[in-house]
């Protein structure tokens, strides 16, 4: 249930809270440039979150077994080679390097196999696909995966597990935003719009204002997790019921609004 | 683009992000130069991320090293340099085909450049945002702070204004020209 619980609010965070795009600002060229049309909006989606999904999981395993201070691989060979303690091994000076090389290769991967299995697939977003390699959001979730990594002790040092999920739900979280981004626009083109907020400018404000909706999002976190702990703890039908409530009082209230804020406002 | 809108709530992180971006630009730049006789065409793009992740290694470590609270705060950020569209783009364009002088000018004028874009949002965002400049209160006495402007959300709403302020003056001038021509 501890298990669950901590994946369930990792997904949610990546997918709603900590939306990639309109709360870490990551992949906004795509974002603004692809979202013309809902059918190509959703197929650099689905894009996305395909390629992020195999690069987090490579570098995943690149980061535990091999760049990690410490880490096991590389201090086999270490010792091997030199006779030192495994323990004085530490590659983390390489992360971005190696990180870009298995996005690039991966996403160079994945083009060849959808050209040679899916060739329908391909023909509706293999245009995507070369976009993808300079997409920050990819190379962010590699990131984040690796502060999850170096460094983090107990329930913060994640396995492969909390990394795959933490990139299929920031896909998906991509994915929701694009999607609702490219139907505005479809409907914004027949709006008379001021003249010199044509283009960039109108869609910059209406993204604007759609992260304005996703901050209503802050703070489920907590409440899910609440949910979850007493449904926990009486298993009884009604627990149900009382947690749903308790999230609803807990969101607005103030002092239950996350620390960034309250910062923010400090 | 992406940390354009990140880096910008405040005027000091905008400062050392353009820091940040100047010395990769003009390193990878010239390193781009020197090898530009021996690039293949199809690993061209390669070459040159892996030639900007080298510097933005250097430029994350230098950060951590001496500015230690500000590396904290821009986070991923600074790594997130080498996907920045301005430097591969800078690469390709001009610095595999341009001698050593003209690529070292042209990285210095584009990053300036980009610096003063980050500069006039972050002063917008920072002084509507928390009343502050460099961290200097400017703002009068009992100023309401507006928080949205150093939330996600300010960024892209002044991000979006700016451009069609920008716009509006570009087409006044255009006018102008027009009116005076005839």
């Amino acid at each position: 249930m501890e298990y669950m619980s901590s994946l369930v609010l990792i997904a949610v965070s990546a997918a709603l809270i900590n939306n990639f795009v309109l709360h870490y600002f990551v992949g906004i060229c795509p974002f603004l440039g692809v979202s013309r049309r809902v059918d190509m909006a959703f197929g650099m989606g689905a894009a996305v979150t395909f390629v992020v999904s195999i690069a987090v999981g490579l570098s995943w395993m690149f980061t535990y077994f091999i760049l990690q201070p410490g880490a096991p691989l590389s201090g086999w060979i270490w010792h091997g080679v030199t006779g030192q303690p495994a323990e004085a091994v530490d590659l983390s000076i390489l992360n971005y390097i190696v990180y870009i090389f298995v996005i690039a290769s991966s996403v160079q991967l994945v083009e060849m196999y959808v050209r040679k299995f899916f060739p329908s697939l391909y023909k509706s977003f293999g245009v995507f696909l070369p976009l993808i390699t300079t997409n920050c959001a990819i190379l962010f979730a590699c990131l984040m995966v690796m502060q999850h990594i170096v460094g983090a002790t107990g329930p913060e040092a994640w396995g492969l597990d909390k990394a795959m999920v933490l990139a299929v739900f920031a896909g998906v979280g991509f994915t929701v935003a694009i999607v609702i981004m490219a139907g505005i626009r479809e409907d914004l083109d027949h709006c008379d719009v001021p003249k010199p907020l044509r283009g960039a400018g109108i869609t910059l404000i209406v993204a604007g204002i759609l992260a304005l909706a996703f901050m209503g999002f802050t703070g489920m976190d907590r409440g899910l997790e609440q949910a979850i702990h007493s449904a926990n703890n009486n298993d009884t039908p009604t627990a149900a019921v009382e947690p749903a409530r308790q999230v609803r009082q807990t969101l607005p209230s103030p002092e239950n609004a996350p620390t960034k804020i309250e910062s923010t406002r400090g | 683009m992406c940390p354009t809108l990140a880096v910008t709530n405040g005027m000091a992180q905008a400062m050392t992000m353009s820091g940040a971006v100047l010395f990769v630009l003009l390193c990878a730049n010239i390193i781009t130069s020197l090898i530009r006789g021996m690039l293949k065409p199809h690993l061209r793009i390669l070459v040159f991320t892996l030639t900007i992740a080298t510097f933005v290694t250097i430029a994350d470590k230098f950060i951590a090293a001496y500015l230690y609270s500000m590396s904290k705060e821009l986070g991923p950020y600074i790594p997130l340099i080498i996907v920045n569209c301005v430097i591969i783009c800078r690469c390709e364009v001009c610095a595999s085909k341009q001698p050593v002088l003209t690529v070292a000018a042209d990285a210095v004028g584009q990053s300036i450049g980009f610096g003063l874009a980050l500069a006039s949002i972050a002063t917008i965002r920072e002084m509507l945002g928390s009343g502050t400049w460099f961290g200097y209160p400017v703002m009068w006495e009992g100023f309401d702070k507006w928080v949205i402007m150093v939330l996600p959300p300010g960024a892209f709403l002044t991000l979006g204004l700016l451009l069609g302020g920008a716009n509006w003056i570009g087409q006044a001038f255009a006018g102008r020209g027009k009116k005076q021509a005839a």
